[in-house]
């Protein structure tokens, strides 16, 4: 048997390895996909003969679900692998992992890992090598999580219609939240407009500099960004992202309570924007707090589109692992 | 290690300027000029210095020989080896191998592994802490009393955080005139896992960071406590423009504290992290251009007293983890000679005399040095420990061709102007090239 072709393989890592084109290509593309969700027998043979490995280092169900059922009705073969824990002196290395499983043959290595860079890493080492296995980013640490990021925007454009001069509001814990740093890239490249609301504890470091040289908002006033009076005027999409349980005790703020009241999608809250932005709409990643950074009614209002994130979440993952590994002109440009 | 019997002859060098010969004897320098010449005795060793430089040796008071513990990674004889090419002629060993080097049995069996390698004086550093572990003294008394003689402490890769056992250290080793070497990093400052300077791009990046401000308070606090107790503070591994501010004033304010800085902080900046490469991942972490800007003014105008090296080899699985899992440090040691004269030198922010006192005569001082031989002139009489260089030659660095057991080299396929061309130690010739087969020089 005689071996593949060798070609140069195509990563997602970062929303920023794609432009404009090739971001509204992946969201096109989501559209057909999501067609397929809608019919009985889900199954169409793109990816007859492909495999897909899900490699996850954290604990994720959406995520990896998403993905899986993304590859089965794509006919690929997909596999889910745990890996264990980060590991430091102890264990096999992150590299000698990543080796064993694209010395399989694998087409794309789907991961998720608990460390910032990880999916960088394991797709330069892969290149090294010139093993032509795909690396798609699901989440790596802190940093980023591009296909929630083109979920986010696709299932926003389904509801809005074109991003392109939207105002955005992200809300939450956003020194933590790869999901933010991910669709700061993704909304600039559509043409919307940015605020980012957090105590400053949950800035990121460098928050300023940052916001000011990728022309985006800062605000510690939430109720003040509801009611328009930051650049942009009254949101059209609120972002709430989740407070993990671990900050709490971390210090970041003093009580949950506290939080809630400073920063939360409260019932009131929910009334003052529906009030001012009447087709606003909320997203939030799951899994939420309900009573934390979202309220119940909030989460199940008619203008959360939070149900509508996961169903997207499935079509914009197989648009991906179309770009990637069947379309001729791949993701990027 | 005994002296050779053979004279040594280094014909043609500058030294401190004008060209001479030198005579060395018995491992000390004999005769300088016409006489070295004419007393050579039966056919001595030969070292050409025509366009060269003849230096002290360099002396490096921060090393890390993983021996014993982790042979895999660097032993004393290969780090010693990796000293040699890289000019030194005595390097100061840290104590965080396994076991600590915090009893005087462990001091003296590193000086002893140092002395069968013979290739440099290899001075075993003492923990301050037991284990390192922050909370009780090391026997720092016995590892001065021991033949090791040690008078420098450190509980490098940690800081001594607690500010009672840091005064406690300082007034204790006060009696022999020790130094402490500090990490100055406040623990608390940052999470467990901050592996970078915490900055725009690690807010980018998603890494967490050390903010400058961590460094900068150890510093004031150790200022004020060396005030207090009027015992040598040595701040390790400066990396902030803030860290660089509060030795200035603690200087002024008369306190007995010294300062380094590595190669690596002064060439490297932490835009080098955008690809999480974890070959770029040190303790404390590279900084941005801004901080790297005031560490090179500061070395210039003598805020900052030594270049050390941080030499930190790792083997190659350790630095293949996720960025945040990957160990700390890089290689240092024998390029930096070549970076030093590069950065500082060749741009005409020092002369080599400079150089020559912050990379060999302040650090022999710090390190109690000089009565061995190290960082002095050259003179008759004195012991011949010495480094010949040549400050045009380019080198370009190839991580392949490293003495050191280790791979995790930084410089890999840079370019600096300044080589080491000979080691002599106390006359005997620890390094020495062939320069006409030398592939990495006519680059």
């Amino acid at each position: 048997m005689s071996a593949p072709e060798p070609r140069a393989a195509r990563h997602l890592l970062s929303v920023a390895d794609l432009d404009a084109a090739a971001v509204r290509r992946i969201l096109d593309t989501a559209v057909e996909m999501q067609e397929v969700q809608r019919r009985q027998v889900k199954k169409i043979p793109t990816l007859r003969g492909r495999t897909v490995i899900n490699l996850f280092f954290e604990d994720s169900t959406r995520t990896r679900s998403s993905f899986e059922i993304a590859g089965k009705w794509m006919s690929a073969d997909t596999i889910n692998i745990t890996g264990k824990g980060s590991s430091t002196s102890k264990g096999e290395s992150l590299r000698d992992t990543a080796l064993t499983i694209a010395a399989m043959g694998v087409d794309a290595i789907v991961m998720r890992h608990g460390a910032s860079g990880a999916a960088h890493q394991v797709a330069r080492w892969l290149d090294e090598l010139g093993t032509g296995t795909s690396v798609v980013n699901a989440g790596d640490g802190t940093h980023e999580h591009p296909t929630q990021a083109l979920l986010d925007a696709y299932t926003v454009e389904r509801r809005l219609g074109s991003l392109d001069g939207r105002h955005v509001a992200i809300v939450g814990d956003v020194t933590h939240s790869r999901v933010f740093r991910s669709n700061l890239l993704s909304l600039a490249m559509l043409g919307a407009q940015v605020t980012v609301v957090a105590p400053p504890t949950l800035m990121p470091s460098g928050a300023s500099a940052w916001a000011e040289r990728d022309g985006f908002t800062l605000s510690h006033d939430l109720d003040a960004v509801l009611a328009g009076e930051v650049a942009g005027g009254v949101p059209d999409v609120l972002m709430m992202l989740r407070v993990q349980r671990e900050r709490m005790s971390g210090g970041y703020f003093p009580t949950p309570r506290e939080y809630t009241i400073g920063y939360g999608l409260t019932r009131d809250r929910l009334a003052a924007f529906t009030a001012a932005s009447p087709h606003g709409v909320i997203c939030h990643p799951g899994p939420m707090n309900r009573g934390l950074e979202i309220a119940a009614d909030a989460a199940d209002a008619a203008s959360s589109l939070v149900l509508d994130q996961v169903s997207a979440g499935v079509a914009v993952r197989m648009s991906v692992l179309y770009h990637l590994l069947a379309s001729e002109e791949g993701a990027s440009a | 290690m005994s002296a050779p019997d053979t004279d040594l002859l280094i014909a043609g060098a500058r030294v401190a300027g004008g060209a001479t010969d030198v005579l060395v004897r018995g491992g000390v320098v004999v005769a300088l000029g016409a006489e070295a010449t004419a007393e050579a005795k039966g056919e001595p060793a030969r070292l050409d210095g025509d366009g060269l430089d003849l230096l002290p040796g360099l002396v490096d008071v921060h090393t890390h020989l993983r021996e014993p513990g982790r042979e895999d990674a660097e032993t004393i004889a290969t780090g010693s080896a990796a000293a040699a090419a890289g000019g030194f002629t005595a390097i100061l060993a840290m104590a965080n191998t396994t076991p600590v080097t915090d009893t005087a049995e462990n001091a003296e069996r590193v000086l002893d592994l140092g002395r069968a390698a013979g290739l440099v004086d290899v001075q075993p550093i003492g923990a301050v802490t037991k284990d390192l572990g922050g909370s009780e003294l090391a026997e720092l008394a016995l590892m001065h009393r021991s033949r090791a003689a040690v008078t420098v402490f450190s509980d490098d890769g940690r800081c001594v955080a607690d500010p009672r056992v840091m005064r406690r250290a300082l007034e204790y080793v006060r009696a022999f005139d020790g130094v402490i070497s500090q990490h100055a990093q406040d623990p608390d400052l940052a999470g467990p896992s901050a592996c970078c300077d915490e900055g725009e791009l690690s807010g980018r990046l998603g890494l967490p960071g050390w903010p400058a401000a961590a460094e900068a308070s150890i510093i004031a606090r150790d200022a004020e406590l060396s005030l207090l107790t009027g015992a040598r503070v040595h701040v390790a591994h400066v990396t902030t423009a803030e860290g660089v501010e509060v030795v200035r004033w603690a200087k002024a304010r008369g306190a007995r504290l010294t300062a380094e800085v590595t190669p690596h902080h002064l060439a490297l900046t932490s835009d080098l992290l955008r690809g999480y490469d974890p070959v770029y991942k040190v303790n404390p972490p590279l900084r941005p251009d801004e901080d790297v800007a005031a560490l090179r003014a500061a070395l210039a105008d003598g805020t900052i007293d030594v270049v050390a090296t941080d030499h930190a080899p790792h083997a190659r699985h350790d630095k293949e983890h996720a960025f945040v899992d990957a160990a700390f440090g890089m290689l240092g040691l024998e390029t930096a000679f070549a970076v030093v004269h590069d950065l500082m030198v060749r741009t005409g922010e020092m002369t080599l005399a400079d150089l020559t006192r912050v990379m060999s005569t302040a650090p022999a001082r710090l390190a109690g040095l000089s009565a061995a031989g190290h960082g002095g002139l050259i003179e008759v009489g004195r012991p011949a420990n010495l480094v010949l260089v040549d400050t045009e030659a380019p080198v370009t660095v190839d991580a392949t061709r490293s003495a050191s057991l280790a791979r995790n080299n930084p410089w890999h396929g840079r370019t600096f102007t300044g080589a080491v061309r000979a080691t002599v130690l106390r006359g005997r010739i620890t390094y020495s090239p062939q320069p006409t087969t030398d592939p990495e020089v006519t680059a």
